[in-house]
């Protein structure tokens, strides 16, 4: 019963932003999600639609600025769950959306292909040229996040590519394109067994705490509140914990 | 020397036919459209390979399916002037003429030079460099001829020559074209479909009718002793089909019977008559003629200072009159006159 | 501007079209930030995505031009069996989601591809994440359209004259090159056109496969798309840098790029 709207960055339709005002049908939440909740979202919006049958949630997943930019334009979304606070502060500055409120956390982890043909053992690994390294583009949070860490650390990383978006660099990670990769730990379980994930020493990592804010283009701001209310209730924390995220 | 059997199968039309061409020789093909005339020379040139036979040139076997011998196009010592002419359009007609000596392996200069000779003997050095879309229909025949013979072949091949030019500029380079060609001394091989350029340019004519030769000779003699009534018309001469009924006597497909002076060559005859051998009266003749029947004017046409009459009856001719005659036996459309035609004036051959 | 007899119904709806086209383009040209235009078009990743773009379109179109046209002239030229299959794959790059020709082209030569992983192995040369990744890709998308174009340009073109230049003596080589191609010409430049102008957009398949990095693989439509989602300003000033290059090369080839 869940139609869950996909969209990876790159094909992301700017088409919705021409629609205008978010004016949906009743019954009908439009969650907007950074790209790494995309399955941890699915099961939580599976779940509020058992508890809620008179409810449909719709998700569109993208990179979290691609998403501001969608809501900036006027896309019709009713939710917005960020991977930084900066682009909810953005739309909260601009007056589209209420005040966020942190629902969940994430580190950064080290992801390898299944094997570790690299041989990557740390963060050091890479600042090695002659492996493959990619990261996600600086403008989308998990790209500026890992820089970030790398520049605290005093690594210089041997960048081959600069993906889009999350889901684009594990693709590649998967296929062993890549020989490593600097994304969320939630992204490192949800790419199963095809990969692996190194841990960050505690010193070297940073927490991103995960903001979920009610716009106020919603058509229906009791049900997104109930919705983000759901979301930090015991049950959605336990669906999030599944995923490998923290509590914030 | 070309000696060339050629058998090619063309879907409807099958084509079978032999001809020779001598060194300094001039033949023309001569046939109605679609009798397989251009596909023969094609098949000369190479363009086309044959299904059976064998082309021998000056010696050289270039086709011969038996021993699956084939010689390209390209090694092929001969040159071809098209029907309309094909010359390059973004190529001057120095480059024209110089694009087969450049093919041949001669070096640029050298080929420019020998192009410039060509153009000059046909009367062609001011136009070197403009392109063949900006020459006359003249013009471009000539470029294409020095095109063709720029790198001595031994035989050379036309396509309908004249069939790209309107009928006041034909009349004109046909008598060129016949001094051009004269001055070649190889075999020259030329098709077409329009007998006066056959008769003008041709020694000897090779009849091709539905994809086999009808008829071979001198333009004379086959002007003479038309074979079909293909060539019988090309040369104006009425052609009758008939059986032989005696030993001198012939009886047309009307029943009509026509008395002859020679023996008979076969039981199945064709009778010729020239138009102006037919004597036209208001009565009927006595007199020598044998051969008299009733006949129905069925047309009348000027020709220049004698008139041409269309009969119908039992011996459908066309005859020749002074437009005297035409007056005083009162000749107009659906009137009836006796004819009359001697048995000495009607040729007979076998069919 | 009407000439003679046209439908009256032609010309709205042709300016209809026209305006479709146009009112985009306004409106970018509204937005832009002329003050600051100058700054912005200065920066590095500017002209790094520029001569990223610029190079490996020609560079794509260059390819495509030495295998594409041998294969538009046995599509037009030859007959053999599963000639029609042949035409039919040619066309899928064009029909196919770029991201999904991307992916397809790194199954084929990626680190681990079929053909990539075998040679990756031995001399360790990968195409992903190098320039040569991107003129891959965009050669990928890209050459269809001029195989297409001059396989229609060779099969309107009158096979008589090569039969002419064979009488003459022309090998096949020779009458290929002095003959067919320049007949050919206005096809080729007008298949160029179309392949340089595609390589030069060219997004989804360069950014799967190549990747996107400053200077080695982000050429400007992928700039383009990044600059939207931080800096929109920037976004627009590439996009107009890119818009005058393309009518920088296409104006001055006025019709001449038209087929026919």
């Amino acid at each position: 019963m869940l139609r869950s709207i996909r969209t990876l960055a790159v094909t992301a339709p700017l088409v919705l932003a021409a629609c205008g005002g978010g004016q949906d049908r009743d019954g009908t939440l439009t969650v907007f999600a950074a790209a790494s909740l995309t399955d941890a979202f699915d099961e939580l919006g599976d779940a509020y639609e058992a508890a809620n049958p008179e409810v449909e949630v719709t998700l569109s997943y993208g990179a979290s600025s691609s998403l501001r930019e969608q809501i900036l334009s006027g896309a019709p979304a009713d939710l917005f769950a960020s991977a930084n606070r900066a682009n909810v502060e953005e739309l909260v500055d601009a007056g589209v959306s209420e005040e966020p409120v942190d629902f969940a956390a994430n580190e950064l982890q080290v992801v390898v292909p299944a094997g570790n043909p690299g041989g990557v053992t740390g963060l050091a690994d890479l600042g090695r040229d002659e492996l493959f390294i990619g990261l996600c583009a600086e403008e989308a949070p998990c790209g500026e996040l890992a820089r970030m860490v790398l520049d605290r650390a005093g690594i210089t990383p041997a960048i081959d590519t600069s993906e889009p978006d999350v889901r684009a660099l594990l693709t590649k990670v998967e296929a062993g394109e890549l020989d490593a990769g600097l994304v969320y730990r939630t992204d490192v379980l949800a790419s199963g067994s095809a990969v692996e994930g190194i841990d960050l020493p505690f010193e070297q990592n940073v927490i991103t705490t995960y903001p979920i804010a009610v716009l106020r283009g919603a058509a229906d701001g009791d049900a997104a509140v109930a919705f983000v209310d759901f979301v930090l209730s015991a049950e959605g924390a336990a669906i999030l914990a599944s995923f490998g995220f923290d509590a914030p | 020397m070309l000696i060339a059997s050629i058998e090619v199968h063309l879907g409807a039309l099958d084509l079978a036919l032999e001809l020779e061409v001598g060194d300094g020789e001039v033949v023309a093909i001569l046939g109605p459209n679609g009798a397989g005339k251009t596909t023969a020379l094609r098949a000369i040139a190479g363009l086309r390979a044959l299904d059976g036979g064998r082309i021998v040139l000056d010696g050289t076997v270039l086709d011969d399916p038996a021993t699956s011998t084939f010689v390209p196009t390209a090694q092929r010592p001969i040159g071809v002037v098209f029907q309309d002419y094909l010359l390059f359009p973004r190529l001057s007609a120095l480059d024209n003429v110089a694009f087969g000596l450049l093919a041949h392996g001669r070096d640029k200069a050298e080929a420019k030079a020998e192009a410039m000779r060509w153009l000059e003997r046909f009367d062609l050095g001011a136009h070197a460099d403009a392109r063949p879309a900006t020459l006359s229909g003249g013009q471009a025949q000539r470029v294409a001829l020095a095109r063709a013979l720029a790198t001595e072949p031994r035989l050379l091949l036309l396509d309908e020559p004249l069939a790209a030019l309107d009928a006041a500029t034909r009349l004109q380079v046909r008598t060129e074209l016949r001094r051009h060609l004269a001055t070649f001394d190889g075999a020259r091989l030329l098709v077409t479909h329009d007998p006066v350029d056959a008769l003008v340019l041709a020694d000897r004519l090779v009849i091709v009718e539905a994809g086999h030769v009808t008829q071979a000779g001198t333009p004379a003699e086959v002007a003479a002793r038309p074979a079909s009534r293909y060539v019988a018309q090309l040369v104006g001469i009425n052609l009758l089909h008939g059986a032989a009924s005696g030993a001198r006597t012939v009886q047309l497909t009307s029943g009509m019977e026509l008395t002859v002076a020679d023996a008979l060559p076969g039981p199945l005859v064709a009778v010729a008559i020239r138009p102006q051998a037919i004597a036209l009266h208001r009565d009927q003749p006595g007199g020598s003629a044998r051969n008299t029947w009733v006949a129905t004017v069925v047309g009348l046409e000027a020709d220049r200072d004698r008139v041409r009459v269309d009969l119908g009856g039992p011996v459908p001719v066309i005859a020749e009159v002074t437009p005297a005659a035409v007056a005083e036996l009162r000749l107009e459309a659906d009137a009836e006159v006796w004819a009359s035609v001697k048995a000495v004036d009607l040729t007979t051959y076998e069919r | 501007m009407t000439q003679a007899r046209t439908p009256w119904v032609i010309v709205p709806l042709a300016a209809i079209a026209i305006a479709y086209i146009a009112l985009p383009f306004a409106a970018l040209l509204q937005r832009t930030p002329w003050s600051d235009l100058g700054r912005l078009v200065s920066q590095p990743v500017v002209a790094d995505a520029l001569w990223l773009s610029i190079t490996t379109a020609f560079a794509a179109t260059g390819i495509a031009a030495v295998v594409g046209i041998p294969l538009a002239w046995v599509l037009a030229r030859t007959r053999f069996p599963g000639r029609s299959a042949v035409r039919a794959l040619i066309t899928l790059p064009m029909v196919l989601p770029p991201v999904v020709g991307g992916a397809a082209l790194l199954f084929a030569f990626g680190r681990r591809g079929l053909l990539g992983g075998p040679v990756f192995d031995s001399t360790g040369f990968v195409l992903p994440f190098s320039i040569w990744g991107v003129i891959a890709a965009n050669t990928f998308v890209a050459m269809p359209f001029l195989v297409l174009t001059v396989e229609s340009g060779l099969r309107a073109a009158d096979a008589r004259y090569e039969d002419a230049a064979a009488t003459l003596g022309a090998s096949r080589w020779t009458i290929f090159r002095r003959i067919t191609i320049p007949n050919a010409a206005p096809s080729i430049i007008a298949g160029g056109v179309l392949c340089w102008a595609r390589a030069l957009g060219e997004f989804g398949a360069t950014v799967t496969f190549a990747g996107n990095l400053q200077g080695r693989t982000q050429t400007m439509p992928l700039a383009v798309f990044l600059a939207l989602e931080s800096d929109r300003d920037a976004a627009i000033a590439l996009s107009l840098v890119l818009i005058a290059v393309s009518l920088a090369v296409l104006v001055p080839l006025r019709d001449r790029w038209l087929a026919g």
